[in-house]
């Protein structure tokens, strides 16, 4: 049957054709339908994780159990669990285990755009990278074949333009391998230094037959062209690239396992063609291992190290034509993302804003704090910095700042990484003031559950972390609540625990506005007798709201009644529809 | 067959990812090779956003490029001109006369601009305009705009209508149905 699907639906497909037996993941953009297609195999036991680290780690447990197992995450995500993956490939697996992660050259939704072929290479593993849906589906069953044939964990490459694009796949069967039996075999799994010593030759041992391997793999193949005036090395969405770009005119050499790398067949492809171009995105991870081998090639003096590429691009760059664009003689206003109207982080950062809080960020929608016109955020690092960060600003600065700074962070975010930071406050006792958005959900991601909300992966119900109880346990005894939507209570709250002269924490609490279940208010509606056109409203930043001819005017599509604008406005001009 | 190229663009939260699926699907049932590329995460949140639909007899590339689009739909007239740079010399654009103020013209940084449609005609572009939000209203639901927009663009196919019947009966959810058929109905009669 064919089948229509996105990149990271076609992985889910895999696992279940491969007998997954269970997937622990944490969501981050690109990476996260991996694991909610998935979960629509019964056949597959799957959860979210608190991070990646742990979602690494129980997958590994679960391998090690007996069954085939797999984790999602995105590039960053991985240096989470960079910590176990490195020593996984030490021990080896039991049951196949797959690791996919998910780079974003370009950035559309990460802090980075860092390249994941790196940590194939630095932690001795193979690593596999798929160009469309079919061979997303088709890499993922080979990558468990590896996985068991090696005894090695594999990791498998997504991109954005992989991942996020839809195309078409052949459907297969499940097949369920037999669990593998455990044995305790402590040479191979305890890895203390007597026996860690015995197993890093059995690693490079290892990657000398993977490589051996890629020698002769089909997922390493020659296309053939007519021109031989150039030939290109290339892998993943690259590929695509160069093909819609050259069509069949030059060879291609297009690489499915992108770690170890092919040098025999790699020579003999350089051999055949006049000039050798490597086309890839991110880093000159190729390239390098070419110029190695001691071939001359083109690589990143011709394409950029940042963003992504594109078939114009690559056509540029090789000397062909492109085709041109008309644009407007006029600079068009930019769309940046914006918090939804009604988003319950709104009001909290209107107050810090007009404080004049330092605020230290964190990742997830309320990064978008940091936008105009609330530009209310100084720091966004990564998972979990706002706390740990919070902490150091306040040591080094002493009361200056413990009286005027802030960390804000998700409910999700502060469970996967912002709990241990809460932990060095309370320990060696900054006074600082967190305040954790809690939303009820992972949101930027697009409405994950979290150890917070009470709802696992599938919906059902679960453990649930009592936010307020957890942040007393770890000694903070100010622990306040607030409902971001009501103005007056954002500031008293967060002036009275910058006052404190020890630490605090605030809980922002009020569900995500575009969870099906948060029941609206009216859109609001404006008194035009009443309204001056002084722009009050219209300093929160709320995209339903809007100038037309000096009048503020309300989006009736868009206006979900939370009433924040309302307790801007001096003369009572919005109002609720009676 | 040469590989046809839409790109849909709108603001994020709009429904262009139903159009997307609804076209995807649509293009598959008729035989031909599809890639659909589209956007999750952040850029959705109220930012500028565009799905690109390829297909023909083999796609390679996911995404469409500057000067490749046969067609442009728009959720929103800024988003329409945001992406001309990408449509072919005489390409069409389908676009909802709708205008939504970006976060720059809200703050008073920039002025949202005046007479795009006929700006676009003059770069070239066959620019086809329609009030989706008002013929969504009156199929019952402000949030059918999609299907407005696609009932229009299906004047540019040449598939017969029960293919496009078929496919929104493959993508909608039941419930909503009935509504989204009336706007797709509403869209071809506009």
């Amino acid at each position: 049957m064919r089948k229509l699907i996105l990149g990271n639906a076609a992985v889910a497909r895999g696992l279940y054709e491969a007998g997954c037996a269970a997937a622990s993941s944490y969501p981050g953009t690109p990476s996260t339908e991996i694991t909610e297609e998935a979960a629509k195999f019964p056949e597959i036991y799957c959860e979210w994780a608190p991070n990646e680290k742990v979602a690494m780690e129980t997958a590994f447990g679960a391998s090690l159990g007996g069954r085939r197992a797999f984790c999602a995450m995105k590039h960053v995500g991985l240096n989470v669990a960079a910590d176990p993956l490195f020593t996984m490939s030490y021990t080896g697996v039991n049951a196949g285990l797959v690791i996919a992660v998910a780079d974003d050259p370009a950035m559309h939704s990460s802090q980075n755009e860092q390249d994941s072929r790196h940590y194939a290479k630095a932690a001795k593993l193979p690593m596999l990278e798929p160009s469309d849906s079919q061979e997303a589906l088709c890499f993922t069953k080979l990558a468990y074949e590896l996985s068991e044939q090696f005894d090695t964990p594999v990791l498998l490459k997504m991109c954005t333009r992989v991942a996020h694009s839809q195309s078409i796949v052949e459907l297969g069967e499940r097949r369920e391998p037999e669990a593998k039996p455990y044995v305790k075999t402590p040479a191979k799994y305890v890895m203390a230094p007597a026996n860690a010593v015995r197993r890093h030759p059995v690693v490079e041992e290892r990657l000398r037959k993977l490589a051996e391997w890629a020698e002769t793999a089909e997922i390493n193949r020659v296309e053939e062209g007519s021109d031989h005036s150039l030939g290109v090395i290339t892998s993943s969405t690259s590929y695509q690239y160069v093909k819609e770009a050259c069509g069949d005119r030059f060879p291609v050499l297009k690489l499915g396992m992108v770690w170890p790398l092919p040098e025999k067949r790699i020579r003999d492809f350089a051999a055949g063609v006049e000039r050798l171009v490597v086309v890839e995105e991110g880093d000159s991870f190729l390239e390098i291992f070419c110029r190695g081998l001691g071939l001359a090639l083109s690589g990143k003096d011709l394409f950029p190290l940042t963003g992504e590429l594109s078939q114009n691009l690559v056509a540029g760059k090789l000397g062909l034509p492109v085709p041109d664009g008309k644009v407007l003689d006029e600079t068009l206003p930019g769309r940046p993302p914006v918090m939804c109207a009604g988003c319950p982080h709104r009001g909290l950062f209107y107050t810090l804003q007009k404080l004049g809080c330092t605020v230290l960020g964190d990742i997830g929608c309320y990064t978008l704090g940091a936008m105009p016109p609330l530009s209310a955020m100084d720091m966004t690092l990564c998972m979990g910095a706002s706390v740990s960060g919070l902490h150091g600003f306040n040591k080094a600065l002493g009361k200056e700042a413990e009286g005027k700074t802030v960390a804000v962070i998700g409910d999700s975010t502060f469970v996967h990484s912002g709990m241990t930071g809460l932990a060095n406050v309370a320990y060696n006792q900054s006074y600082s003031t967190v305040i954790i958005l809690d939303n009820s959900i992972t949101g930027m991601t697009g409405h994950q559950q979290n150890p917070t909300t009470g709802f696992n992966l599938r919906g059902d119900p679960a453990g649930k972390i009592d936010l307020e109880a957890l942040c007393r346990a770890m000694g903070i005894n100010r622990v306040r609540v607030v409902d971001p939507y009501d103005l007056s209570a954002c500031q008293t709250a967060v002036k009275e625990e910058l006052a404190a002269e020890e630490p605090s924490v605030i809980i922002s609490r009020r569900p995500c506005a575009l969870l099906k279940y948060v029941k609206h208010k009216p859109a609001l509606v404006v008194d035009l007798d009443k309204c001056r056109g002084c722009k009050a409203c219209m300093k929160i930043g709320c995209p339903a709201i809007s100038l037309r001819d000096g009048k503020a005017v309300v989006d009736p599509t868009q206006c979900l009644g939370c009433g924040v604008c309302q307790q801007l406005c001096g003369f009572g001009a919005l109002k609720e529809v009676e | 067959m040469e590989t046809k190229n839409i790109m849909i663009a709108g603001v994020g939260g709009q429904g262009s990812l139903l159009a997307s699926k609804l076209l995807g699907h649509l293009l598959l049932e008729q035989g031909f090779d599809v890639k659909v590329s589209e956007v999750h995460g952040m850029s959705q949140r109220g930012g500028s956003v565009v799905t690109y639909v390829r297909y023909g007899d083999k796609v390679a590339s996911p995404i469409i490029d500057q000067g490749q689009a046969d067609a442009i739909v728009s959720f929103e007239l800024l988003e329409a001109a945001r992406w001309l740079a990408f449509l072919k010399p005489g390409g069409r654009v389908v676009t909802n006369i709708q205008q939504i103020d970006p976060m720059p013209v809200i703050t008073g940084a920039a002025q949202y601009p005046e007479n795009l449609v006929e700006k676009m005609t003059a770069a070239g572009a066959r620019v086809d305009t329609i009030d989706c939000l008002s013929l969504a209203e009156e199929a019952g639901n402000v949030k059918a705009v999609n299907l407005v927009l696609l009932g229009r663009l299906s004047h540019y196919f040449d598939f017969p209508e029960t293919v496009w019947q078929e496919a929104i009966e493959a993508c909608v959810p039941p419930k909503f149905l009935d509504v989204n058929k009336k706007a797709f109905a509403l869209g071809q009669g506009a």
